[in-house]
């Protein structure tokens, strides 16, 4: 990419739309270094999921399997699930991105987090006529707000983790963060529904050995969801 | 956690590859081809139909009280929820509950 003025245009209106996510980055990720390494992951080993996975929410799902002893498979599996809503991002993009070459839609796709997917969309439907390298150029801004700081804030978290005495409970830091980033999601009435399905099935299915049962109440909830979304839907009339 | 090396390497490097072919899929291999709306709207619910089901136990019986329900974290739970519900704000959410989680300790002894 030449640095050409369109492009940088692009890509600092893009480091302007991601530096809010900053807040949000930095402590997330750091939490997330102290918690593995309190775990008894290796630093090498905490850095390695915050590079390769580079996904806040399956990240803490998978440690807190892994806390729970599931097996291994069952870790991944579960924790895939919490990525599935990156098909949609993926999908949405592709319109305006597909023209790319492969390494580059290789690349953007490692990138392509929720912050990224959220402020690229809404710049690419409000400015339609933006080039191809325009758009690379401001994805690749509220990217550089994001990515890094999650690697480094992770690398902080993770060298300082031991330090934390227990009386900060940080056993319960996981659940609370994971509360708080599901509030905001649940939006519509289907939502809450799925949400409500989940958490019961789970807890009825909690002797259900390795983890499974929330596989099994995940299932029955992201049906539920849908169900509810296609019942609302039909009671008022067809839409397109 | 009783993993062997083998093993943790083995989730992180699934967990990493897997993250990136669900991202991959759409952008690298399908490209701009529809999604059928059943497809689209079991998506719309992944998150929502996991993370729950996946508090919910830690919330009700956590391990450091021996899977005993206690007041401190039942009350930062349901604050941290209030506060995300009420102010869509996801650190608002964890700074509230947190501070709920401590003030409750504090006051209970």
């Amino acid at each position: 990419m030449s640095p050409s003025s369109p492009q940088q245009t692009s890509f600092w209106r893009g480091f302007r739309a991601g530096a809010p996510f900053l807040i949000i980055i930095g402590p997330f990720a750091m939490l997330f270094g102290v918690l593995s390494t309190e775990q008894g992951l290796t630093l090498t080993e905490t850095m390695a999921f915050s590079v390769l996975v580079i996904a806040g929410a399956s990240q803490f799902a998978a440690l807190q399997l892994m806390a729970d002893n599931a097996p291994a498979l069952i870790v991944v599996v579960t924790s895939l699930a919490v990525n599935m809503r990156m098909v949609m991002y993926s999908a949405a993009l592709t319109p305006w991105l597909g023209q790319a070459s492969v390494s580059m839609r290789a690349a953007l796709s490692y990138f392509l987090v929720d912050q990224t997917y959220a402020a690229s969309i809404l710049e690419y439907e409000n400015r339609p006529h933006l080039t191809l390298s325009e758009r690379i150029a401001y994805f690749m801004g509220v990217m550089m707000t994001v990515c890094p700081l999650w690697y480094l804030a992770t690398w902080v978290g993770a060298t300082m983790g031991t330090a934390i005495p227990p009386e900060f409970a940080l056993d319960f830091a996981v659940p609370i963060t994971f509360i708080a980033i599901l509030s905001p999601m649940l939006r519509t009435p289907a939502h809450v529904v799925s949400a409500l399905v989940s958490v019961t099935i789970a807890l009825a299915l909690w002797w259900m050995p390795y983890s499974t049962g929330l596989l099994v109440a995940s299932i029955v909830a992201m049906i539920a969801g849908a169900s509810v979304e296609t019942w609302m839907e039909s009671r008022k009339g067809p839409r397109l | 956690m009783t993993y062997s090396t083998t093993e943790i390497w083995f989730i992180i490097v699934a967990l990493g590859v897997g993250t990136f072919l669900i991202r991959f899929s759409f952008l690298g291999m399908i490209g701009a081809r529809q999604m059928s709306p059943m497809t689209l709207r079991l998506l719309r619910y992944t998150a929502v139909a996991v993370i729950p089901g996946l508090v919910a136990p830690l919330v009700l019986w956590p391990a450091a009280t021996g899977g005993q329900p206690d007041a401190a974290r039942l009350i930062a739970a349901a604050t941290a929820l209030a506060v995300g519900l009420a102010a869509r704000n996801v650190v608002a959410a964890i700074f509230a509950g947190a501070a709920a989680l401590y003030a409750t300790q504090y006051l209970l002894g």
